[in-house]
């Protein structure tokens, strides 16, 4: 494999950025998940957890709430707006303003024809939504202090709303409150302090769980307004609060970072039909700060909040032991490339959410954040686009650097909403990969750009993760989500050998099961048969010449073949040469001069830059 | 040579009373424990032991009350017996012959007739698997039942009692062994086993330790080794099952046990906390701190009134709801035993560690511990792995006013610590009080010590030996400037660089013997003038012995090369030698008399001889199993008069001796076992009276009685028939309420009745007689009454006399 000089470029400090929301679609296996600088991102479940889409943000616009109607996607947050998102071309749709104050939580009734949003002037404001926007109906009863949860019942005859102190529950059918559930305040000092039920459940036994800021999960009878079992969990909040769908297991976020999972079991074995009770069983604990969004899917407990990590924790109950969705995952940086390398030039970009880094490149304009760019291998174009458009820049560095814009002569109806961005080797064209399976070719001349052809995807099946011209073959390479590699011959139009016999042989298991996605394809510029790719924790070269690996080989076998004497060494290698020295790598380039540029950010240093946690008592100390 | 005869090996005192879950009978008075060879009665209240359920013949390995009737109880031994006893008197009703050695006992009352034990798989002792079976007991009148018939329920399950629970009424067993727990559903014949991981992420260890399982919900709690607790539930699902965690402890989880009720969990480990947690509000647990030793046991009473816990120093705990400690039943504390085993000339009892730091002080004649005396005077952590100081040597002079002991910490890392303590007898409040630390006293381990004989004329003497090739004499002198006497070094001797191992002053105190490897060097205490050298190569001199009164011209040791040697100090030769592996040689200070212990195909045997007769008095093969490093002769309170040849040495003192496995034995002879067992006898009906309101009402008559009369002629009235009155009353009783006829009538015919029986027979027995009558259900010649239904009688007692007793008055 020989070997590279390495720049190890550290200086990259991306920040991601906090998780405040959560949705799960579970017709779609979708999950929206809104940070706390306004970007919705949209994980598809079914698809190896890929990050399929991006919203980029905008400054002023903090998402407090999600909600999934169908497949419609609606957002709330404390300018008092309702948002809806257009999916398909990555942008907001159309937004209403509540009239409420600051809107702290929306949530839709089951039968999708409602939705509810609670505001800082204590209304509880139904909406009606309509086949293309929604519309406001009508307010229930008017309360004196801000409603910061709701939940409907799966009726969606009865809405709880948690507040300052209390509870209320609602008679969607009149609007009238029915019942008022006093919330105990803490012990000691904080009794003083006014509890927040900051998350609320409405079960169809009309069983309603309340998590508070006194640490508290509460179960209450709905129909009575009994309080029936106070579970205390933690010394500080509980933030967050998710129930499965069959209503059997119910998990609870804390201010410490750890998850409560309680069950509804029966007290005894053999008589399943009576006696359950809400039980507290397990705790887990994979965040360091606030658990603020939570979702329970069928088969894994998915959070995330302040440290910015978004935790797929499996339940082992649920699923296959020693299967891909056993496997706990931890998703920390967003799948696609923020940095872009000029291989000639040896130029580094480093992509923001609001503004671009070249050595110190020139702020974006407008409120839009950025939602990917690339630089060309000559150093001459730099490319980026936001959510509504895609700009092209033309550099000219001689001494000193400076930037033209070029306006694309006719419009690109293709290039609106764009995943990916690259160029070709000569720096003759742009190849934008879209949400739609789709690959567009742009060829750009020094002073024009056209559009040349659009490439659609036979498999279509799985997001493209990476793409790549081969410099010599004009071969595209491209990788998916579900990490298979393709290589598509521009000139014959159609897949290469290779990649047909990579399809027939399969690719090697232990490929497979990575839990990153590959974020860039590169090529040696020496040798035309290798293909250089990474995700966050590798970095691996094909050798097109070698052959594929065998299910039964090793597939992690750099180390060992090391060791081994030259012969032997020949007979074992294969076609996968990866090195797992580096991690948490954000982008990897090969530059000509056989030179290897990585651009690490340690999640430590990520974790530093965090706000200190909440205090906990650790023992022995 | 002469046989042993009459005299045999016996537990007599000190044996384990932490070995098992000990059980609190149903009306929590009594708490029965296993007990070396057998199980013993102790009161809750005054923690008195009442009386020995005796009959094994081998280790007690577990007490059970009979889930069909809460009087008996069974226990199962080693010796492959289940045996049931009537523990209020102490008799035993049947043994049931097992056939293989049972290593614990379990019952529900779902189960009727059948036992759960645990016995090695293959059947053989030495089998490292075992298995539960359950045994049903036949029913039949002997007293001795054949029942081998044995059906396995699991296999491969840990012979730890702990581990196996039964639950809630007895509709599942739970076992855990290793990483996994195993439940057995008897109605579905089902089994699940659910494992844990080797290690989690922080290094704990998730094996199981213990297992309880709640008594009303279907929940089983399981103790695992980082200190973890879990409440599975959902356990007939092989998948969806659950649990969830609790953590306090910090060390191995040593028991678990549920309230009857099921409202607390209680749990117990090294930290030395009783650890109580409210079930389904786990967050809310109260904590009993302070207990003194690692829990290893924890029983609840059948009301859920007292809680029992054992703990590792041989010592049970009685605690009243959670709170308050009301008594603490002791036995010898038998730790780490690092002292030899000493008598104190002052008390006569036996002194060795006790507690951690401390020297215990226990009557071997009342089979109590007196006193703990702390050496250390340091904290002790209650934790493992640790490195705390440890007392390691012990020695008294010869009238009890000087106590020395030396304490040692070893630090991997640091060098040794060692301190030498000198303790002055007080006679104001008789207890020792410390006179003078030397700290650092050698430069290395202490080997030997030993105090000089002090005649009228000669000041107290001390003399160590350690491994620093240095022996030390210690004075008590008087220095000008302090204001009491204090110890100081008065003499430092070496012998050509060898390492001192052992040391030993003559009887007459005028001769110091100190054995450098091979070399024995005979030194005069008054001048430290080197007398002789007396060796015996090859091996280094293992004891040193002085002979006494007639035979002090003598002077013994045994070398490591299997040699007991026998020098003669008036010619400095050789007297005799023999070839033999002596583990310990031991003179008696009251007799002539050597007692050596010899190692010999993984047993010892017992000499006992004079230095100046060919002939051993008295030999005992195989008195235990594996080597005695450690024995005393402790005098006799009073002299025993036998005259037999063979058991004479025992007349003025009493030979006790520590087996590998910490049992303290003793010898006894027929005589003294004649006795103690008519004494014993007495005792059991004194004390195992029931306290009825009968008793109540009639009890003190019967003392004063009992006062004027000897034991002898008691006894013979207990078994004269009853007299006519009391039958009258007994019909009364019996009969059911609706049908007798109206109170108001029954009233005066009942006063009358006892009016009669108190003035004819005021110097008579005749009061004793409702006492007596309770005795008699639970007499052995009256079995099958007492076995058809025992209870039934005293509750309508019970019952019927609150009532009575308010028409009367």
């Amino acid at each position: 494999m020989g070997e590279f000089k390495v720049h190890r470029v550290r200086f990259f400090d991306y920040m991601p950025s906090a998780i405040r929301a959560m949705a799960f679609n579970s017709r779609t296996e979708r999950l929206a998940v809104a940070r706390a600088d306004g970007a919705v991102e949209i994980f598809n479940f079914s698809d190896n957890y890929y990050q399929e889409k991006v919203i980029p943000g905008r400054d002023g616009r903090a998402v407090e709430a999600l909600c999934w109607v169908g497949q419609r996607l609606f957002s709330a947050g404390l300018n008092g707006e309702i948002t809806e998102y257009d999916l398909e071309n990555l942008k907001p749709q159309y937004v209403i303003e509540a009239y409420g104050g600051p809107i702290w939580t929306i949530s839709c009734n089951n039968q999708g024809t409602h939705l509810a949003v609670s505001c800082e002037d204590g209304t509880v404001k139904l909406f009606e939504i309509l086949k293309e926007k929604i519309q406001f109906q009508r307010n229930l009863d008017r309360q004196k202090s801000r409603i910061i949860s709701l939940s409907w019942h799966p009726s969606g005859a009865q809405i709880a709303a948690g507040m300052m102190d209390m509870i209320r529950i609602f008679d969607t059918e009149t609007g009238r409150a029915t019942h008022r559930l006093l919330v105990e305040r803490g012990v000691g000092a904080s009794k003083s302090r006014e509890v927040v039920v900051w998350s609320i459940a409405f079960l169809s036994n009309n069983t309603i769980v309340s998590g508070d800021s006194a640490g508290k999960v509460q179960i209450w009878d709905g129909l009575m307004g009994t309080l029936v079992r106070t579970h205390l969990v933690t010394k500080w909040d509980v933030l967050a609060l998710a129930v499965s769908q069959d209503e059997s297991s119910l998990i609870a976020g804390t201010s410490e970072g750890t998850i409560v999972q309680f069950q509804f079991l029966s007290s005894t074995v053999d008589r399943q039909d009576r006696d359950h009770e809400w039980v507290r069983t397990r705790t887990f604990k994979n965040h360091s700060h606030d658990v603020k969004a939570l979702a329970l899917t069928d088969t894994a407990v998915v959070s995330g909040g302040m440290d910015t990590q978004l935790v797929v924790h499996p339940l082992l109950d649920k699923v296959e032991k020693n299967t891909q969705e056993a496997a706990q995952r931890k998703i920390a940086f967003p799948h696609r490339s923020l940095v872009g390398c000029a291989k000639k030039a040896g130029l580094l970009l480093f992509q923001f959410p609001d503004h671009l880094e070249l050595w110190r490149l020139g702020e974006s304009d407008g409120n839009d954040h950025i939602c990917c760019s690339a630089l060309s291998p000559c150093g001459g174009w730099l490319v980026y686009s936001t959510v509504s458009s895609v700009r092209l820049y033309k550099l000219q560095h001689n001494n000193n650097i400076s930037v033209n814009k070029v306006r694309p002569q006719q419009r690109i109806i293709q290039l609106r909403s764009v995943h990916q961005l690259c160029f070709s080797a000569d720096s003759s064209k742009l190849f934008a990969s879209s949400s739609q399976s789709s690959v567009v070719v742009v060829a750009l001349n020094q002073l024009e750009c056209k559009y040349l052809q659009t490439l659609r995807h036979k498999s279509g099946h799985s997001c493209p993760t990476a793409v790549a011209i081969h410099p010599t073959t004009n071969n595209l390479i491209s990788v998916h989500a579900d990490q298979q590699i393709f290589e598509f011959s521009l000139q014959q139009k159609e897949y290469t050998e290779w990649s047909r016999k990579l399809q027939k042989q399969g690719l090697h298991g232990l490929w497979l099961k990575r839990d990153t996605p590959v974020t860039s394809v590169g090529f040696n510029p020496k040798n035309p048969t290798h293909i250089i790719l990474n995700d966050t924790f590798m970095f691996c070269i094909i050798d097109q010449s070698l052959p594929l690996p065998e299910s039964s080989t090793i597939l992690y076998n750099q180390m060992t073949l090391r060791s081994l004497p030259a012969p032997e060494r020949t007979r074992q290698s294969h076609a996968f040469k990866i090195c797992k020295n580096f991690q948490h790598v954000l982008s990897m380039s090969l530059l000509d001069d056989l030179s290897l540029v990585v651009v690490e950010r340690p999640l430590l240093d990520v974790m530093a830059q965090l706000p200190p946690p909440v205090r906990q008592k650790k023992f022995a100390t | 040579m002469v046989e042993h005869g009459d005299i045999r090996v016996v537990h007599r005192g000190g044996s384990k009373i932490d070995f098992r879950q000990p059980v609190i009978t149903n009306d929590s008075r009594f708490l029965l424990c296993a007990s070396g060879e057998c199980v013993k009665v102790f009161s809750t209240s005054t923690e008195e032991c009442i009386h020995d359920l005796q009959g094994h013949t081998d280790l007690v390995t577990g007490v059970l009350l009979r889930p069909s009737n809460h009087l008996q109880v069974y226990s199962c031994s080693i010796d492959g017996t289940v045996r049931l006893w009537d523990f209020t008197d102490g008799i035993l009703i049947k043994t049931y012959v097992i056939g293989c050695p049972v290593y614990s006992i379990y019952a529900s009352a779902n189960h009727e007739g059948v036992i759960f034990i645990v016995v090695p798989m293959l059947g053989d002792k030495r089998s490292e698997l075992f298995q539960l079976v359950a045994v049903h007991l036949p029913q039949s009148g002997d007293q001795l039942v054949e029942s081998r018939e044995l059906s396995a329920v699991l296999s491969n399950v840990s012979s730890n009692p702990a581990d196996i629970a039964f639950g809630r009424g007895g509709e599942y067993i739970a076992s855990a062994k290793g990483l996994q727990l195993k439940v057995f559903f008897f109605k579905k014949q089902k089994s699940y086993e659910f494992s844990l991981k080797e290690d989690n992420k922080k290094g704990g260890l998730n094996t199981f330790t213990c297992v309880a399982c709640h008594p009303k919900d279907d929940c089983i709690a399981t103790g695992h080794g980082d200190g973890k607790i879990r409440l599975w539930r959902n356990f007939n699902h092989k998948k969806e099952y659950t649990y969830s965690t609790l953590h306090w402890h910090h060390n191995a989880v040593s028991s678990l046990c549920f309230t009857p009720e099921g409202t607390n969990l209680l749990s117990g480990g090294v930290e030395s906390v009783l650890v109580q947690w409210r079930y389904n509000q786990e967050s809310q647990r109260d904590f009993l701190p302070r207990l003194g030793a690692a829990i290893t046991h924890i029983a609840v009473s059948p009301d859920g009134a007292l809680f029992c816990t054992s703990h590792s120093d041989n010592k049970i705990t009685i605690i009243q709801s959670c709170v308050k400690v009301s008594a603490v039943i002791q036995g010898l504390v038998k730790g780490d035993v690092q002292t030899d085993l000493i008598v104190d000339p002052r008390s006569k009892a036996l002194v060795l560690n006790g507690k951690p730091g401390h020297l215990q002080f226990y009557s071997l004649q009342r089979d109590k511990l007196l006193y703990n005396l702390d050496i250390v005077q340091q904290e002790y952590i209650h934790e493992l792995g640790l490195e705390q100081f440890e007392v390691v040597k012990a020695a008294f002079d010869a009238s009890g006013t000087w106590l020395a002991t030396v304490e040692e910490r070893k630090q991997k890392s640091a060098e040794l610590e060692v301190n030498l303590k000198l303790w002055a007898f007080d006679e104001q409040t008789q207890s020792f009080v410390l006179n003078t630390t030397i700290s650092a006293p050698h430069e290395a381990r202490i080997t030997a010590m030993c105090f000089r004989q002090a005649t009228d004329s000669q000041t107290t003497m001390l003399v160590s030996t350690s491994k620093d090739g240095h022996f030390k004499a210690w004075q008590l002198a008087t220095p000008a400037h302090t204001e009491g006497p204090s110890w100081s070094c008065d003499f430092v001797g070496t012998y050509h660089g060898l390492v001192p191992e052992c040391c030993c002053f003559s009887a007459d105190s005028s001769l110091l013997a100190v054995s450098f490897q091979e070399v024995v060097t005979v030194w005069s205490p008054t001048s430290w003038e080197l007398l002789t050298t007396l060796s015996q190569p090859p091996g280094a001199i293992r004891d040193l012995c002085f002979g006494r009164l007639s035979c002090s011209k003598y002077l013994l040791g045994t070398t490591a090369k299997n040699l007991l040697c026998c020098w003669n100090l008036l010619t400095c030769s050789l007297e005799w030698s023999t070839s033999m592996d002596i583990s310990l040689l031991l003179a008696d200070p009251l007799s002539e008399n050597m007692a050596a212990f010899c190692c010999q195909a993984g047993c010892t045997d017992l000499f006992v001889f004079k230095p100046s007769e060919p002939r051993p008095l008295f030999s005992h093969k195989a008195v235990c199993s594996g080597t005695v490093t450690r024995a005393v002769f402790a005098p006799r309170e009073k002299m025993l008069d036998s005259c037999e040849e063979n058991s004479q040495w025992l007349n003025r003192s009493q030979l006790h001796f520590l087996t590998q496995y910490m049992d303290l034995m003793t010898f006894t002879t027929k005589a003294e076992d004649d006795r103690l067992m008519a004494s014993s006898k007495q005792l059991v009906i004194d004390d195992s009276v029931a306290m009825t309101p009968f008793y109540l009402l009639l009890g003190k008559h019967r003392h004063q009685q009992q006062e004027n009369q000897d034991p002898m002629s008691s006894l013979s009235a207990e078994r004269t028939p009853l007299p006519q009155s009391s039958v009258a009353i007994k019909e009364l009783l019996q009969t059911p309420a609706h049908v007798l006829p109206s109170t108001s009538f029954l009233c005066s015919m009942f006063v009358q009745s006892l009016l009669i029986s108190v003035t004819d027979l005021r110097s008579n027995h005749s009061e004793r007689h409702y006492p007596q009558m309770e005795k008699t259900w639970n007499s052995g010649n009256q079995q099958h009454l007492f076995q058809e239904n025992p209870d039934d009688h005293q509750m309508i007692c019970r019952l019927h006399l609150p009532q009575l007793r308010s028409i009367c008055t």
